[in-house]
């Protein structure tokens, strides 16, 4: 049966309040998930004071201001600070989303900061992603031809190329897939929303041969129909795709193949 | 057990199974077939209310009747089965237990489908 409750070592403790910064007269609280599994204890809430007159408008701004004047002990993954990297991947206010881009004044009250649902948890923020990725590697994700490449680029209409339009565009975040409830009960075998959307963007690609072997690859009641269409994926997409639209335009060529 | 198996083995699993599309089809055209059945099944079982046993029996065992009946009840126990097996696949992760809830299913399934068969064929004929 599903998992519905934590195993005791993960259950998450009430951890530290720490105390205002020093001359600080506007503050924002941020509740954040700690854990350390060199530690051997239990995950637990730490809770920040944030000077906002010297801190800058995003979440990640945030997390910056706690871990360079308050507690240098926080880790998390940040690289472009301008949502194209989709590291900074994180669960803010009970919705995934990327830090970078989510402002600090979206959000009322304490603002509160875990990790990726449903993934290994490495150190406080940053998630273990070897599965996501390895589902990633398995659909193929670049060009597959057989004929001959020509001497100048893989040519492509106007029209085909704007079929990549809202696939093209995924950071790899994993922002839907961890935010996926069938992907939670399932991730060993369901490929889920990101690795999905990636594959319908080779699949939809005027230029590239393999598209029967990749819909063949998909055929399967687990990698691709544990889809149910709940959506999640698009509502928490911080880049505004829709990797459900795309499962669907899977779902309707394995048909279309049938018929 | 330390394990050794890189991400990707584990991903790639089994491969892929090359169905499932069947089942998609199936229970996208079972809920059409329903959609339309239901209404018109229920509004004729809701008509015959008070009409008493002689009443009902007669219309079940009259050709619109029995077909009907048969009609419905064959979509709604296959969109069942179906829908069942879903659930059971998405939640249930021993493999006996979910052998055993996956058979159960198919069999109470295909028995409930058959005591509608023998009971409108019992008043049709």
């Amino acid at each position: 049966m599903v998992q519905l409750t934590l195993p005791k070592n993960s259950q998450v403790k009430k951890g530290r309040t720490w105390p205002k910064p020093e001359g600080a007269t506007k503050t924002r609280a941020f509740k954040v998930y700690r854990y350390d599994p060199d530690s051997g204890e239990n995950p637990r809430w730490d809770t920040y004071e944030v000077d906002m007159d010297r801190c800058g408008p995003m979440v990640l701004d945030a997390l910056f201001f706690i871990k360079n004047e308050i507690d240098t002990t926080l880790a998390f993954r940040r690289s472009c600070r301008e949502g194209i990297c989709g590291s900074c991947s994180m669960n803010i206010g009970g919705r995934n989303t990327i830090a970078c881009t989510a402002g600090i004044d979206e959000y009322k009250g304490t603002v509160t900061i875990a990790p990726l649902p449903h993934q290994p948890v490495i150190k406080d923020l940053v998630p273990d992603l070897t599965n996501f990725y390895a589902q990633l590697t398995s659909i193929q994700p670049y060009l597959q031809t057989d004929t001959p490449t020509p001497q100048g680029e893989w040519r492509q209409s106007i029209e085909d190329r704007e079929k990549l339009d809202g696939l093209y565009e995924c950071i790899l975040c994993a922002s839907c897939s961890t935010a996926c409830p069938s992907y939670w009960w399932n991730s060993d075998k369901y490929l889920g929303p990101a690795a999905l959307l990636q594959a319908y963007r080779w699949i939809a690609d005027s230029r590239d041969e393999a598209t029967g072997d990749r819909l063949d690859d998909l055929e399967d009641p687990f990698k691709l129909y544990r889809c149910h269409t709940i959506m999640n994926c698009a509502q928490v997409c911080p880049k505004g795709l829709n990797p459900a639209e795309a499962i669907g335009k899977i779902k309707e060529l394995l048909v279309e193949r049938q018929a | 057990m330390t394990d050794f198996r890189t991400p990707l083995s584990k991903v790639r699993g089994l491969g892929s199974a090359r169905s499932g599309v069947g089942h998609f089809i199936g229970q996208r055209i079972s809920a059409i077939a329903l959609v339309v059945l239901m209404p018109i099944f229920l509004f004729s079982i809701a008509s015959n209310v008070g009409g008493g046993y002689e009443e009902t029996t007669a219309f079940l065992g009259s050709p619109f009747g029995a077909i009907l009946t048969l009609l419905a009840m064959t979509a709604a126990l296959y969109h069942m089965r179906l829908g069942l097996q879903t659930v059971v696949e998405d939640y249930i992760h021993k493999p006996a237990t979910k052998a055993v809830l996956l058979i159960g299913n198919t069999l109470i399934c295909a028995g409930l489908w058959l005591a509608v068969l023998y009971s409108v064929l019992a008043l049709a004929s």
